[in-house]
């Protein structure tokens, strides 16, 4: 039984290579298709990624009051919930020059705080770690010496005891017996590249349960101060609403106690069972298996001081690294961003595009092409996703937490730099390196996985120093949550961007408002940068660079395509988007495609 | 102004708005014997494999008397009288006999990550573990063509007998090439017809699903539609809000369940269990409404008091969904608990209609479609238009009569 296409392509006389659809790329939030050429080796000599579908988002935001724009601009995505609606909030402000309170400023890094940790946590193990983990290998484990592996790694584990090991075995045990797997029927369960023992994989296995659980409490943490979760509902232009839980100890002492219970499962699962897979799987971090593109980029978020949105000392630095080279950063300036069009479905020349404020796009989807074995391909040569190809200073950038930690060492901060290198010198130690791993080894694929469980712990820790530092303000008798501006002033001809880190990487939404109405509307997102198609020089996107090279153990499971992308934690329905300045009903297009479908 | 007060009274409480939860003995009885029926059926049919309910508590560390907490808690919540408690248990153990098909379409995920986090009771979450849900993209190991051909099967050994779960909205313009999947690049529309058709029935959660929802605001530009607008020969359940709450999908998936049938619906298709309340009736701080007191800008006395947020452009009294009674993410908040004002998001085309900060009135905005006007028009309630302008006449009233928030520091 065929697990995935495969078709013989011929190139030239002697080389046979195989063409692989993976559509649709599951465990992501959206819809996504790579296709991979796979040479005689099994070695991807090509990659492209395609999302497919489009939903235009930025014109219906056109002709809105900006004040509405954040609620619905939040519903570009429900996974990175609350980024979207903050950012647009922002840019919003930014139109307007209004600043919020100290309050208000706290109370957003909690949500988006809150926002990492659970985003990350669901990320890593119900949408990643299937990709390392073998769930029917856990069966094979003994319990007992599961519970004296789980020691190996760190001396406080997260519910790994021999009992709890046990009862989780026999349930998961029970489950496949009965027949139907459900959600984990049809896997690549029992491929060689799948490298943790059977004890390993039951600890894994217990966590991925646990976490089901965990994320549900952590979930709490966003909704105290938002309302609900996912699609908070408590920010508003010039601060927050949520006055009453702030000035609730109660309310602030839930939050906290939340905030613990997700830090030590950070820190004694999430943490360590990153580092028990890096170094399982540490020759591929070693040999930078799924580095890609090497470039990377932040724009820096989490304001620690009321500086202004753009002035404040942060969390996370801005700037960019190139090539990998970590001693030199380089400045960041927004003007340098265009998008280029030439391969995804919208008019435009082929150059590198318009910057956000400016652009103007019009769709023209030209359809996959449907060959004679009844399966549809990406017509890779021309237009061939919805997702643009954004560039800065005409270079292709990756972003994502593995930037900001690239960014943050770059920038020689202090916080970020003391994270990472306690994670490297662990890795290091059970390497039996005798000294730290170097901080290449976060150029890779597994290496992307675990700077994101790096930023998680150093996130919890720090948003422990914000709750505090929020119940002292309001302790101080500070309640204000919201700055005045004269919406009929300010809104009658303004421009400005939220430019800041959402938990997949640099998020920016740009508008400009003429009358008290949006008059463009732009948001490039994170899932934009990475999951791009090529550029104007064939240049190819962060996924696309990140696959080629990767050798795939059994081309009828492409495990490692889905391993690499699933590293970039992909973001599709953020990442499809539009501007038509015109105003133009899209649906009103008339598309002749080839594509029979 | 004692007059528009009982008007006002009279329209909060007309019968139209109100489920009636005591419809007699002979109703009860024949509902009691069909769902009798209707579980000792599932029970012998083949398709029960996973674990029990028995099982799962156990390893869970949660005892019987928990489990009769939540299907308690449950009957309650599907307005049924406490004697079918003991039946509610029984379906939840007959959970695992319902396949569920979970199909994403133009959609942001938001109802698939709102089921992660299921409400309390916490047991919802062990009962999602023991349905047995074949096919969901955001949580599924498999991909690729692998995922398409456990599709297949599981339609195929399922047959009639699987729910669908559509979560998404359809683009049907430029003949559905707004959204495709799978390697054969089968528009959204043609996947959603193609498992559609062997469902029992279709449960649309989250807006965009029911009435088109984000992609479908104007000006619409992928002419976007609900399932309803697609699928026509199959009973379908719609369960709106952005996201739905997931204990309204819990609900209604046990209900059929217990029936076999669809639960009772309004004329949106809503079941009424779950969205036969308005929020304004059942809200929290329905009693500042009622005093005049109003928030009139954010962060201001009245904010810190938690006045009424009609000012603010609150639409509880057009949205029927029951948020203010059963909350978000266990019970720990809900929009209006966090000082916003309710944006309808329950109530087709609410973004077109609702989602601005002001009342409905002040609004600068006209929405593309004709203006705020004639879509109230449009919304073909007139009760509901009644007391949308009856609640605005009460807001100024209180103004004029000086009850502004700050008098009553």
């Amino acid at each position: 039984m065929p697990l995935v296409v495969l078709l013989q392509v011929k190139k030239g006389k002697r080389m046979s290579k195989k063409h692989i659809i993976v559509d649709p790329i599951t465990r992501i939030e959206g819809h996504l298709r790579i296709e991979a050429v796979i040479d005689e080796n099994n070695i991807i000599t090509d990659a492209y990624a395609s999302s497919t579908m489009f939903r235009g988002i930025e014109t219906i935001l056109q002709g809105r009051d900006p004040r509405d724009a954040g609620l619905l601009s939040m519903r570009i995505c429900g996974v990175c919930t609350g980024t979207h609606y903050q950012r647009s909030i922002e840019a919003v402000e930014h139109a307007f020059n209004v600043d919020v309170p100290k309050n208000a400023r706290i109370v957003r890094n909690l949500i988006q705080g809150a926002l990492y940790i659970h985003d990350h946590v669901v990320h890593f193990y119900h949408l990643h770690a299937l990709d390392w983990v073998d769930i029917t290998s856990a069966l094979k484990a003994d319990p007992k010496l599961a519970a004296a592996e789980a020691l190996n790694w760190t001396d406080t584990p997260h519910g790994a005891g021999e009992g709890d090991l046990r009862t989780i075995q026999e349930r998961v045990g029970k489950f496949v017996k009965q027949g139907r797997l459900g959600i984990f029927s049809n896997a690549y369960w029992g491929n060689k590249h799948y490298k943790l023992s059977p004890e390993q994989n039951l600890i894994a296995v217990a966590h991925y349960l646990q976490a089901l659980d965990m994320q549900r409490d952590m979930s709490k943490m966003m909704a105290i101060f938002g309302g609900k979760m996912p699609h908070p509902q408590s920010l508003v232009v010039g601060g927050v609403t949520c006055v009453q839980d702030i000035k609730n100890p109660a309310r602030i002492a839930q939050f906290k106690s939340l905030l613990n219970k997700a830090n030590n499962f950070v820190k004694n699962a999430y943490l360590v069972d990153v580092l028990m897979a890096g170094t399982v799987y540490a020759d591929e971090a070693l040999d930078g298996t799924g580095a890609g593109l090497k470039n990377y980029m932040s724009f820096g978020d989490f304001r620690l001081n009321d500086n202004g949105f753009y002035n404040s000392e942060l969390l996370f630095p801005k700037g960019v690294v190139l090539d990998g080279d970590l001693s030199k950063l380089h400045p960041l300036d927004q003007t340098k961003i265009t998008e280029d069009v030439s391969h995804a479905w919208y008019e435009g020349k082929d150059d590198k595009g318009l910057h956000p404020y400016v652009g103007e796009t019009i769709p023209k989807y030209t359809g996959l092409e449907k060959k004679a074995d009844g399966y549809s391909y990406l017509k890779t040569e021309e237009k061939y996703s919805w997702i643009k190809s954004p560039l800065y200073d005409d270079t292709r950038m990756e972003v994502g937490p593995l930037a900001r930690i690239a960014v943050g060492l770059a920038a020689g901060d202090e916080r970020i730099s003391k994270y990472a290198t306690e994670f490297l010198a662990k890795l290091g130690n059970k390497l039996g390196l005798g000294k730290a791993a170097p901080a290449s080894v976060i150029f890779s694929t597994v290496g992307r996985t675990a700077a994101r469980a790096i930023e998680t712990e150093l996130m919890g820790d720090v948003m422990m120093e914000w709750v505090d530092e929020l119940a002292a303000n309001v302790a101080n008798g500070d309640l204000s949550t919201w700055t005045e501006f004269d919406f009929d002033t300010v809104a009658k001809d303004a421009r400005g961007f939220g430019m800041a880190e959402a938990p997949r990487g640099g998020l920016g939404h740009w508008v400009v408002i003429k009358d008290g109405k949006i008059e463009n509307y732009q948001a490039v997102v994170p899932s934009t940068w990475n999951a791009a198609p090529r550029d104007y020089k064939g240049r190819l996107g962060a996924y696309e660079s990140s696959l080629v090279g990767t050798k795939v153990a059994d081309p009828e499971q492409p495990l490692e395509i889905l391993r690499t992308v699933h590293s970039f934690d992909p973001c599709i329905a953020c990442a499809v988007h539009i501007v038509d300045t015109k105003g133009r009903e899209l649906s009103s297009f008339k598309v002749n495609t080839s594509c029979a479908v | 102004m004692t007059d528009r007060r009982e008007a006002l009274a009279t329209m909060f409480s007309a019968k139209g708005s109100k489920v009636n939860t005591n419809r007699g003995d002979v109703y009860y009885d024949n509902l009691m014997t069909e769902m009798t029926t209707r579980l000792t059926e599932l029970e012998n049919t083949p398709v029960a494999h996973k674990v029990s309910i028995d099982e799962v508590l156990d390893a869970e560390g949660l005892t019987r008397r928990d489990f009769m907490k939540w299907a308690s808690a449950a009957c309650a919540m599907l307005m049924l009288p406490p004697v079918f408690t003991p039946t509610i248990m029984k379906a939840a153990e007959l959970m695992n006999r319902v396949p569920v098909i979970w199909l994403e379409l133009q959609d942001c995920a938001g109802n698939s990550e709102a089921i992660l986090r299921s409400d309390a009771p916490t047991i919802d979450e062990l009962i999602l573990e023991t349905i047995s849900l074949e096919f969901n993209e955001t949580l599924m190991a498999a991909a690729g063509h692998a995922a398409d051909e456990h599709l297949e099967e599981a339609m195929h050994t399922f047959k009639g007998k699987y729910l669908c779960v559509v979560e998404g909205a359809i683009p049907l313009a430029m003949n559905g090439l707004y959204g495709t999947i799978g390697a054969h690049a089968e528009t959204f529309e043609e996947h959603l017809i193609r498992v559609a058709k062997d469902s029992a029935a279709i449960v649309a959660v989250g807006t965009c699903a029911t009435f088109g929802g984000v992609p479908a605001a104007a000006p619409n530009p992928t002419n976007a539609v609900g399932v309803q607008d697609v699928i026509k020969n199959k009973p379908i359940i719609n369960i709106p809000a952005c996201p739905a709450n997931p204990a309204n999908i819990t609900g209604t998936i046990l209900h059929y369940v217990l029936t076999g049938q669809v639960p009772e619906l309004d004329h949106l298709n809503r079941p009424k269990f779950a969205f036969g309340y308005r929020i304004h009736d059942n809200c929290e701080r329905r009693a500042h409404f009622d005093a005049g007191e109003f928030v009139e800008e954010w962060g201001d006395k009245g904010a810190e008091h938690n006045f009424c947020l009609y000012k603010m452009g609150c639409k509880g009294p057009m949205t029927f969904n029951n948020c203010s009674i059963v909350k978000y993410n266990s019970g720990t908040s809900w929009p209006i608990g966090a000082g916003h004002g309710c944006i309808g998001c329950s109530e087709p085309q609410f973004w077109d209609k609702f989602a601005q900060e002001r009342p409905m009135a002040d609004t600068h905005f006209k929405a593309p479609t004709g203006g705020v006007e004639k879509t109230v028009d449009e919304f073909g309630l007139g009760l509901l238009t009644a007391a949308g302008i009856g609640i605005g006449i009460h807001a100024v009233g209180s103004v004029v009569a000086g009850k502004k928030g700050e008098e009553n520091e």
